[in-house]
C-alpha cells in the first residue's frame, strides 16, 4: 500500500517537468500533477500489474493537461498569435529558399548533450503562445491533429500552418544557436 | 508535378501530421530528389520530433538510450 504511494510520489519531479513543458505555467503544471497523483492513489487497482508505473502516470497526466488546455482555450484564443506573412522571410517571390538550409552534422549526437536541450528549450520559449501550444500538443503529448483542432478550436489547415511555422522557426533557431556554431 | 521549395517544405511538414495524398507524395519525392535544401529541412523537422520526445527525460535516461 505505502509502497505504491511512495512509488507514485517518486515520479513527481518527472511529471512536473513533463507538464511544465506543455503548459508553460508553473502553477497550472503543479495542479495537473497534483490531480494526477490523487487520481493515481485513488485508483491503485487501475494500475494493476502493468509494467511501467511512470508510463501509466504519464497517461493520466496527459488527460489532466488536455483538460487544462480545454479550460484555458478561450483565453489563448483571445491572444491569438500574430498572423505574420507566412514564411515570407525564408523564401523569395518564386518560392525558392533565400538561404538554403545547410545539413546538420550528426544531429543525433546532440541528443546526448545536456546543453542541447537547454538551447532547444530557449528556442521553444521564443515561439508565440498558440504556436507553441499546438506544436507541443503534437510532438510532446503525441496528440493527433484532429484532437488538437478540437481542443483549440482550430481548423485543420490552421493547425498545419501553426505546426509548420513552429518547425521552421525551431529549425532556424537551432541552426543559428547550435548547429551553425 | 513541379513544386517550389516553399510548397515542398509545407508538404514535408504536413507529412508528419497526416498521410499525404498520392499526388502530393509524388511531387514531394520528386522535389526532394533534386533539392538539397528541402531535403535538409525535411530531415531536420523529423529530428525535431526525436529531440522533443527526449526533452522530458532525465539526463541518465538519455545516456542509456543512446546505443
Ligand atoms: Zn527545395
Amino acid at each position: 500500500m505505502d509502497d505504491f504511494r511512495s512509488g507514485v510520489e517518486r515520479h513527481r519531479p518527472y511529471l512536473l517537468r513533463y507538464a511544465s513543458l506543455q503548459l508553460r505555467d508553473k502553477d497550472a503544471a503543479e495542479d495537473a500533477v497534483q490531480e494526477t497523483l490523487l487520481a493515481a492513489l485513488a485508483n491503485e487497482s487501475g494500475f494493476g500489474g502493468r509494467s511501467n508505473l511512470r508510463t501509466w502516470l504519464t497517461g493520466i497526466l496527459k488527460h489532466k493537461i488536455i483538460d487544462h488546455i480545454r479550460r484555458s482555450a478561450r483565453e489563448i484564443a483571445l491572444g491569438a498569435d500574430e498572423e505574420t506573412s507566412d514564411f515570407d522571410a525564408l523564401f523569395d517571390s518564386r518560392g525558392h529558399w533565400i538561404e538554403m538550409p545547410a545539413a546538420w552534422s550528426d544531429p543525433d549526437a546532440s541528443l546526448a548533450q545536456q546543453q542541447f536541450y537547454a538551447k532547444l528549450e530557449e528556442c521553444l520559449a521564443r515561439l508565440p503562445a498558440k504556436t507553441a501550444r499546438t506544436f507541443m500538443m503534437r510532438e510532446h503529448l503525441g496528440c493527433e491533429t484532429g484532437e488538437i483542432c478540437k481542443e483549440l478550436g482550430l481548423t485543420p489547415t490552421h493547425c498545419w500552418v501553426l505546426l509548420h511555422r513552429a518547425r521552421m522557426s525551431l529549425r532556424e533557431c537551432l541552426q543559428a544557436n547550435w548547429f551553425g556554431k | 508535378m513541379i513544386i517550389t521549395c516553399k510548397e515542398a517544405t509545407r508538404l514535408a511538414s504536413q507529412g508528419l501530421d497526416r498521410k499525404l495524398g498520392f499526388l502530393d507524395r509524388v511531387a514531394l519525392r520528386l522535389h526532394l530528389a533534386i533539392c538539397k535544401g528541402c531535403t535538409n529541412a525535411a530531415r531536420q523537422m523529423e529530428f525535431l520530433r526525436r529531440a522533443i520526445t527526449r526533452l522530458g527525460e532525465d539526463a541518465d535516461e538519455r545516456g542509456a538510450l543512446r546505443r
